[in-house]
């Protein structure tokens, strides 16, 4: 057991968990924070992809213990003060998902990908969505919501 | 989810790894955790104490000077694939690490992890054996000719931790992989170079483990071209074969893509 202190979307938190504890068991099971979600379990769904420091990372191939120190991000971190993140209403007005199980990941995925390459093109796109696995939508319009989003937020700046 | 407890120390430099592992033979060494961490879920690992090098800021660097480019062994893929000074001096270096797994394993995943675990389909393997790297470890310089001992074997000994790796840098280099399309490591990846000293092939994901290609390295030193090599087959008898591709369609891969490799390496 090991006395963990991080900060989560903004707030400072602090627990006692085992080692063998991973990232996505950290916010789900103790902070509470179920919208970061499991897919899978060998790492290549990307339902869990959160950020730690700044970073996108799949939070179920981290320890909770390696984040201690960390600033992470989660889905339920993006909108402010009741407004959507700009990715979250494209998902929403593009029709970016049907089942909703891959969104939280995906999302964050895509936040993480317009802040490294603000001019973002259909293949790169579909190139940097490589970790990130949906069974329902065929990623047509997920690639639709974030180029829209990405022009959005690459316009506001 | 990890079904039974281990114990994790955070190291603090790499002299306190190195002690903390001479003392625990059977610990691990975590740098990046994205092959470890899953095989530890699959229960294929089962460490009974982990090492956490990942946050050794000694360890995380990119230095290029004139004749090589020297990378800490805890420095992610991504910092790699986008290092301004790696895409100047090695642009083939940057591309293969942009192609290894996924952004989220590239923000995490570290070359000394991957050098260290020597999966036979892993990426960096071709490009320490076809660059001729040299491999520094916490004991002794290891050269990449003789670091790369078998299938997730190398000459690492038990206590002994890769700290960094040395790319000379040569006069054209290229990679090609035809990435598997759903794990994306490689089926067959070529990497090959041109330097003072001569021409390197080197082959991932074909067979058990990385390995030379002398017949191409030959016919490209006459004439460096993707057709000096076109009449080179490899023998698919020591090639893999799994329900991804047979070991001739390996072998047959592996001249498509040192073709490729040989066109990317005179195109950049």
């Amino acid at each position: 057991m090991a006395t963990v202190s991080m900060t989560v979307n903004g707030k400072p938190v602090s627990a006692d968990v085992e080692d063998r504890t991973l990232l996505v068991q950290f916010l789900r099971e103790t902070l509470r924070l179920t919208g970061t979600h499991i897919g899978c379990d060998t790492s290549q769904c990307g339902a869990c992809v959160v950020h730690v420091d700044g970073r996108a990372v799949k939070s179920c191939t981290i320890f909770a213990v390696q984040a201690a120190g960390a600033e992470v991000t989660t889905i339920e971190g993006l909108a402010k003060d009741g407004e959507l993140h700009p990715v979250q209403a494209a998902f929403r007005e593009h029709h970016g998902l049907q089942c909703g199980f891959c969104t939280p990941g995906m999302i964050m995925t895509a936040v993480d990908m317009i802040r490294r390459k603000p001019d973002l093109d259909r293949k790169t796109i579909r190139a940097e969505l490589e970790g990130n696995i949906c069974r329902c939508t065929g990623y047509q319009n997920i690639a639709n919501a974030i180029e829209a989003a990405a022009k959005e937020i690459g316009g506001a700046a | 989810m990890i079904t039974y407890p281990f114990a994790y120390t955070r190291a603090k430099s790499l002299d306190e790894a190195a002690t903390l592992i001479a003392g625990n033979p059977d610990a691990k060494i975590l740098a990046g955790g994205q092959t470890l961490i899953p095989a530890m879920k699959q229960r294929l690992a089962q460490p009974p104490m982990l090492i956490d090098i990942s946050g050794l800021k000694e360890l995380a660097f990119i230095r290029a000077g004139g004749n090589a480019v020297v990378i800490g062994a805890a420095t992610k893929h991504a910092d790699v694939t986008t290092s301004a000074e790696i895409r100047k001096a090695i642009p083939a270096l940057a591309h293969l690490a942009g192609e290894i797994g996924d952004p989220a394993v590239r923000h995490l995943g570290t070359i000394g992890g991957s050098l260290a675990n020597n999966d036979p389909a892993a990426d960096y393997p071709a490009a320490a054996l076809g660059l001729g790297a040299t491999l520094k470890t916490t004991k002794r310089d290891i050269a990449a000719d003789d670091f790369f001992t078998g299938m997730f074997e190398t000459a690492l000994e038990d206590g002994e931790i890769l700290s960094e790796v040395s790319f000379p840098i040569p006069e054209k280099a290229g990679y090609a992989k035809f990435p598997n399309p759903a794990s994306r490591y490689a089926m067959v990846g070529v990497f090959v170079t041109r330097t003072r000293s001569g021409v390197r092939v080197a082959v991932t994901g074909a067979g058990s483990c990385v390995f030379r290609v002398p017949e191409m390295e030959a016919a490209l030193a006459s004439s460096f071209t993707p057709e000096a090599i076109a009449g080179v087959k490899i023998p698919a008898d020591d090639l893999n074969s799994d329900l991804h591709g047979s070991a001739e369609y390996r072998a047959h891969l592996v001249t498509v893509m040192a073709k490729r490799a040989v066109a990317a390496a005179n195109a950049g």
